[in-house]
């Protein structure tokens, strides 16, 4: 690698040629606050929050794009440099609308951040005329709020890297603004509810809709037997939001702060997972030798499914017809566990907390009830149980580590990894493996189809050649699907997930700011906890799991059995692109 | 100005979309003649309703929002159909001055459509203009390709009725 020498504040510094001055910055030490930067997907120099001085320069440069040669000298700490972003944040804040104290943001506000760290001390410097905004609630998952929108377009360049690209920047100058095509509603486009942009804005001008109210108030009805279930992202996500390191496994406090939140149960959605498993593991067994449709492929993540309804509407006979973990667990609680415990499932609430916004679209699609009730009645957020959990005064860090509640709380390591790519694939692989063999599998880890990207592998099962694929993200799942379009994909089974890296990074996680996301691997780190849960623990095949022995034992017979398609499967349906 | 957008229904003609097919195909390999079919698109229908972006967005593999951004980027690009007769009032400075805001409210008023609208029946379209050139006239207006000067608001309905009744 070609190194150049440069300077910065005076302290010299030897770095690779062609870096931008904020990357070498980050060589010294320091760093230049950022807005509109995300690396590799929004590199557009727009907000002149990274401004700094190059000694010779005619003016000061954008440290986010500028790229440093030999003999720079930089300065990120003049009267100049500061004064140009204190003035940069009050032409901000003129046309923001500055409600802090309500927002739901406030406290992990980059902006508000800014104007701290920057001295801002007249939010009112350049007030003046408004630009007329919208307020958009009309999805089921999220609201968008143009008057917190300070137009960065890190949540236009995260919806076109996922392909799905419905918001983008419309109209010139005073009047741009952030909105779809034709200014249509959110809910009248093709969105996927991925939740990318979500976590991607660094103020509140995007969040999920709140239902921790719905919650709380479920909560305090003493006609309601309320439980809850946690996906398995969330146990290494839920950290974040109190400040812990990333990648931390807060299993044990989790569940403690769930009891103390005051639900009834509380339980564990990768219960569900491990059914899911059963269930998928045979769909395709009986697909591949009765000659159904192939490849078949993964239908755990409601972001990937209305992708798919959206934009491959005619491809749908590929979608397993499982419901996905969420579900099966609201279904199998409000008819199996309703039935065991003799309570009446209209007075049963389910609540999931998700690492994922398309999860509150989910449990709204058609044929999700089982029990004649809808199977979950509310998906919240991991930032929403971290709300209430503030709310409730619980001093997280400082809980002490509790299990989870009997039956369904039982899991194994098979379904902890379901919130990594590639980990519903594997899940199924150990359980598919042992099945049709009949022998022990010698090593559970099938590293092939771990990690980043597209991946492909080829297994021999018995005697037959198994060829799967895993992708993530809805960019990743468009190259894929393209092939099983035109028919060149030779799979049988593919795993797809709507967020890139799988739940871990899913729409719903805590918000980390742009500088986690551009210098830290997020993904990767979330990812390498629930790999470390998974190798620790007892069971790690979803078949080894007692609940679902048990499930399967005393209500749904066999996997794929009449009972287990009436509560457990679901359909799909074609949506238009446009409407 | 934030463009508004028609409501008035569609009324493409199969050899309109047959031209229109055919400059995508010709473009559609390469993203960077977005503006240009674009504008061929206008040429054809006169404005850049849904279903014209719709068909170049689908074409031309390019996301809908896209060919949306850019349609009301520059304002070259009408969302609006244009009239039978389009009325196009000048608000350069010289005609600003002198008065032609009070014009432009006079025609809304009595069309019932505001700048970049067009009425309900296909007749009028209004349209706000920079500078055209002919400050000595100021205000002016033109009516396509016929100009009105020194007009005050009171001539305003006379000149609507004579293309009412053209």
């Amino acid at each position: 690698m070609e190194m150049v020498n440069i300077k910065i504040n005076g302290m010299p510094l030897s770095v690779p040629n062609g870096i931008t001055i904020l990357e070498a910055a980050r060589y010294a030490g320091i760093e230049i606050p950022t807005l509109c930067y995300l690396k590799d997907i929004n590199e557009i120099g727009a907000c002149r929050i990274c401004m700094v001085e190059v000694k010779g320069a005619r003016s000061l440069v954008t440290a986010c794009v500028y790229p440093v040669n030999e003999g720079m000298e930089v300065f990120t700490n003049t009267e100049k440099v500061r004064q140009s972003r204190k003035t940069t944040l009050e032409l901000i804040l003129s046309t923001h609308r500055k409600d802090c104290l309500s927002c739901i943001r406030s406290g992990n506000c980059e902006l508000q951040k800014l104007c701290k760290e920057f001295g801002v001390d007249d939010e009112h410097a350049f007030d003046g005329e408004m630009p007329a905004f919208e307020f958009d609630d009309s999805a089921a998952h999220m609201v968008r709020d143009n008057s917190k929108c300070i137009l960065c377009r890190r949540c236009v360049a995260a919806c076109n890297e996922q392909k799905v690209s419905v918001i983008g920047a419309n109209a010139r100058g005073f009047d741009t603004h952030i909105s779809s095509a034709f200014d249509k509603d959110l809910a009248d486009v093709s969105c996927i509810s991925c939740g990318q942009c979500i976590v991607n804005c660094p103020t509140g001008a995007i969040y999920e809709k709140d239902d921790t109210k719905a919650v709380f108030a479920a909560i305090n009805d003493p006609e309601k037997f309320v439980i809850v279930n946690t996906a398995p992202s969330i146990r290494v996500t839920l950290g974040e939001a109190f400040g812990m390191s990333i990648g931390s496994n807060v299993t044990g406090k989790m569940v403690a702060a769930l009891r103390r939140l005051g639900f009834d149960k509380v339980f564990d959605t990768d219960f569900a997972a491990d059914l899911t498993i059963m269930e998928e593991a045979y769909e395709l067994l009986d697909r591949i030798k009765n000659g159904g449709t192939l490849p078949m492929i993964t239908s755990c993540s409601p972001g990937w499914i209305k992708y798919c309804e959206h934009y491959y509407p005619d491809q749908l006979n590929h979608l397993s017809t499982c419901k996905s973990p969420q579900q099966m667990f609201g279904a199998i609680t409000k008819t199996w566990y309703a039935q065991k415990m003799g309570i009446d499932p209209k007075d049963i609430v389910v609540v999931g907390i998700m690492p994922c916004t398309a999860k509150k679209f989910e449990t709204k699609r058609d044929h999700q009830s089982a029990s004649g009730y809808p199977d979950v009645d509310y998906a919240l957020t991991t930032r929403e149980l971290a709300r209430m959990i503030d709310t409730a005064g619980i001093y997280f860090n400082h809980l002490p580590d509790e299990e989870f509640d009997n039956p369904l709380g039982e899991s194994t390591g098979a379904a902890v990894i379901f919130g990594a790519t590639g980990g519903v694939m594997e899940a199924a692989l150990r359980t598919a493996v042992e099945v049709l063999t009949g022998e022990e599998l010698q090593s559970l880890d099938f590293t092939e189809v771990r990690g980043q990207g597209i991946k492909e592998a080829s297994y021999n099962v018995a005697g037959l050649d198994v060829k799967v694929a895993v992708a993530s993200g809805a960019a990743a799942a468009h190259e894929i699907m393209e092939k099983v379009k035109n028919g060149t994909a030779d799979y049988q089974f593919i795993e797809i997930m709507g967020c890139p890296g799988g739940c871990v990074n899913g729409g719903g996680q805590p918000i980390q700011h742009a500088v986690v996301h551009n210098f830290v691997d997020l993904k990767g780190r979330r990812a390498a906890a629930l790999y470390e849960a998974d190798k620790n623990l007892p069971k790690r095949k979803s078949h080894e799991s007692e609940a679902v022995k048990k499930v399967y034992a005393e209500f749904l017979g066999e996997p794929n059995s009449h009972k287990a398609h009436e509560v457990l499967h679901t359909s799909y349906v074609k949506r238009p692109k446009y409407k | 100005m934030l463009k508004k957008i028609s409501k008035s229904p569609f009324k493409g003609t199969p050899e309109q979309e047959a031209q229109l097919k055919a400059i995508i195909e010709e473009n559609k390999h390469d993203s960077s003649m977005l503006m240009h079919v674009m504008q061929q698109a206008q040429a054809i229908y006169g404005y850049l309703p849904f279903e014209v972006q719709v068909m170049i967005a689908e074409g031309m593999d390019i996301p809908l929002e896209k060919v949306y951004g850019v349609s009301t980027f520059y304002a070259q690009f009408s969302l609006s159909p244009k009239g039978k007769y389009n009325i196009a009032v000048c608000l350069g400075t010289a005609c600003y001055v002198k008065g032609s805001q009070a014009l432009l409210d006079e025609l809304s008023k009595q069309l019932g459509i505001g700048p970049g609208e067009c009425t309900e029946d296909g007749q009028f379209s209004l349209e706000a203009t920079r500078c055209i050139g002919a400050c000595g006239l100021a205000p002016v207006l033109n009516v396509n390709e016929d100009v009105y000067g020194k007009l005050v608001p009171d001539q305003i309905a006379g000149i609507i009725e004579k293309y009412k009744n053209a």
